[in-house]
């Protein structure tokens, strides 16, 4: 078997989502390249040689490739991934959007989101919100899979010492330009790679009563994330939701404050190891979940929590 | 310009589906079904898009069982102008389903695709961008705002980072996120008009696509379930667990 894991990356450093993708294919077992595409990504590669079990950093280092636009990079996937038995991403939004485009132009049936490999050719997945898991098995000659980053472990940043190759492949379709990006930018850690979230709903009531869990954040190192009734409200940006359709969390420690818990929302969280629910109404769905649930006002417990870190 | 609206006929979003007993698929008998939210949302936008000028006709698709007529009624009701079933029985898998859009594509030759990022009983999150490799046209995934102008699109996207800006050629395939807008209800005579409205019935095998499924379904499981755990009774009590029971802040 050998194993394509495609990248996510800045150009200049490695996106340490790849890392549960490198966990998911060594699962698999067999070789393991990565394909570092970007523009001017030399130090991504440099980064990616240094994962502990990878073979060889593929390297194509091209203007169409700047920006990750999957008109670009789907082609280049299909044309390097053709010499492999499994191609492999970590399922981000880059990624959900480029390898379903890959997977058609080689006419083959992708997988989203793998929580666990049960063989080469078999796979286990959340579907319907996570209220049930199917196993599914592929019969395409190349797999191609989304990996849940939350259910596979980061494989180690260091240690490795692959070769670095450059691939001469410039895919350019010329069908769609970049035109800008809002990122937003923050001290805190990332959702997706936190230790501790603590998120808000509705009961937050606006986007300034958020400034109570970014203080309460910053003393626990933690992320802070939202409801999509939160996002939806315009209390804060979409990039913060958590959700079915939004970001998937596992951390140690999830504090959910004012969510009430749909079933959407609990696909994106009950992975944690530790919930926190803090409502008001203690008839929330929330509570099913929580290990530790504290039926309160928010805008008390809240300040109180804080002082007492 | 003729927009083409790719929907899907999905369990409703507020049922909690269970396993069958035999474990093998989910227990879909007697449970409601409903167009999928994200569905819903790429017909409010075309809609819309109709309202202001932009587009001049809104053609509805679906690929599914027969009973995916009524989804495809809910689209007109909504404002589509005419309707498509590909009907099959079978399970469609997102590249099957993909390359009967293609072959629809090739007839009613769409100017632009609006359609849900993902339908909420797969969560594959695949058939835009497969139609959009399949027919060679550009792609916009997890839209939240669609400009049309002079042969293009530009979308804004929902990405991890933030949102991101596309400038996409049409033809053009953009998948509808949460945010898009908020779709309307249908008023009553909207619905009765619907009824009346043109709606053609086809299959795959009639467009020549081979939809044999490459995937299997082995098995069904629930997830490993959570116990509710203790209700505490203030915040103090809240600290100390955290700190000395769960040990998961210090």
């Amino acid at each position: 078997m050998s194993i394509l894991v495609i990248a996510e990356h800045d150009n200049s450093s490695l996106n340490v989502a790849t890392l549960n993708s490198v966990t998911a294919a060594q699962a698999i077992g067999g070789n393991i390249d990565l394909l570092v595409a970007g523009d001017g990504c030399q130090g991504a590669a440099e980064q990616a040689s240094k994962v502990a079990g990878v073979g060889k950093v593929l390297v194509a280092d091209n203007a169409a490739y700047a920006h990750h636009l999957a008109e670009n990079l789907a082609p280049l996937i299909a044309e390097v991934g053709a010499g492999y038995s499994h191609i492999l991403a970590t399922a981000t939004t880059t990624a959900k959007n480029i390898m379903p485009r890959a997977a058609a132009l080689m006419d083959v049936q992708a997988v989203s989101d793998i929580s666990a490999v049960v063989s080469a050719d078999t796979f286990k997945r959340p579907i319907y919100a996570g209220n049930v898991i199917a196993t599914v098995q592929s019969s395409d000659a190349i797999k191609v899979l989304t990996v849940r980053g939350t259910a596979f472990d980061a494989a180690a940043a260091e240690g490795g010492s692959a070769t670095i190759e450059a691939v001469a492949s410039a895919q350019d379709t010329g069908l769609t330009s970049f035109v800008g990006e809002e990122v937003a930018e923050s001290d805190r850690p990332e959702l997706t790679a936190a230790e501790i979230v603590i998120s808000g709903g509705r009961g937050m009531g606006n986007g300034e009563n958020f400034d109570m869990l970014y203080s309460i954040a910053d003393k626990l190192g933690a992320a802070v994330g939202a409801s999509r009734a939160a996002v939806d409200a315009g209390f804060v940006p979409n990039d913060m939701q958590v959700g079915q359709t939004g970001k998937i969390v596992a951390p140690d420690l999830y504090v959910a404050v004012g969510i009430s818990g749909a079933i959407q929302h609990l696909a994106g969280m009950k992975d944690s190891k530790v919930i926190v629910a803090i409502n008001k109404d203690e008839e929330a769905p929330i509570f099913s979940v929580a290990d530790y649930g504290l039926v309160a006002d928010l805008f008390s417990a809240l300040p109180e929590f804080e002082s007492q870190l | 310009m003729k927009i083409l609206v790719a929907v899907k006929r999905v369990v409703d979003y507020n049922v909690k589906v269970r396993p069958k007993s035999d474990n093998t698929g989910v227990d879909l008998a007697n449970v409601k079904m409903s167009l999928n939210p994200f569905c819903e949302i790429a017909v409010e936008e075309a809609v819309r898009l109709k309202e202001k000028g932009v587009a001049t006709e809104i053609v509805a698709v679906t690929v599914g069982a027969t009973q995916s007529q009524e989804q495809l009624r809910s689209a007109l009701a909504i404002g589509a102008d005419r309707a498509i079933l590909i009907e099959s029985d079978d399970v469609m898998e997102p590249l099957a389903i993909a390359k009967c859009l293609k072959a629809v594509c090739d007839s009613e030759s769409p100017d632009l695709i609006l359609m849900g990022k993902q339908a909420i009983d797969g969560d594959n999150n695949q058939t835009g961008q497969m139609l959009a490799a399949l027919a060679g046209y550009s792609q916009a995934t997890f839209a939240s705002e669609i400009a049309v102008d002079a042969g293009k699109a530009q979308v804004t996207r929902e990405v991890d980072g933030g949102l991101q800006t596309l400038s996409v050629s049409l033809p053009a395939i953009v998948t509808a996120d949460l945010r898009l807008n908020e779709p309307r209800y249908a008023s009553l005579p909207n619905i009765m008009k619907a009824k009346k409205k043109q709606l053609d019935v086809m299959t795959a095998a009639d467009l020549g696509v081979d939809t044999s499924p490459r995937v299997t379904m082995l098995g069904v499981e629930l997830p490993a379930e959570r116990q509710a755990g203790i209700k505490v009774e203030d915040v103090a009590q809240l600290v100390d667990k955290l700190k000395n029971e769960a040990k998961v802040i210090s």
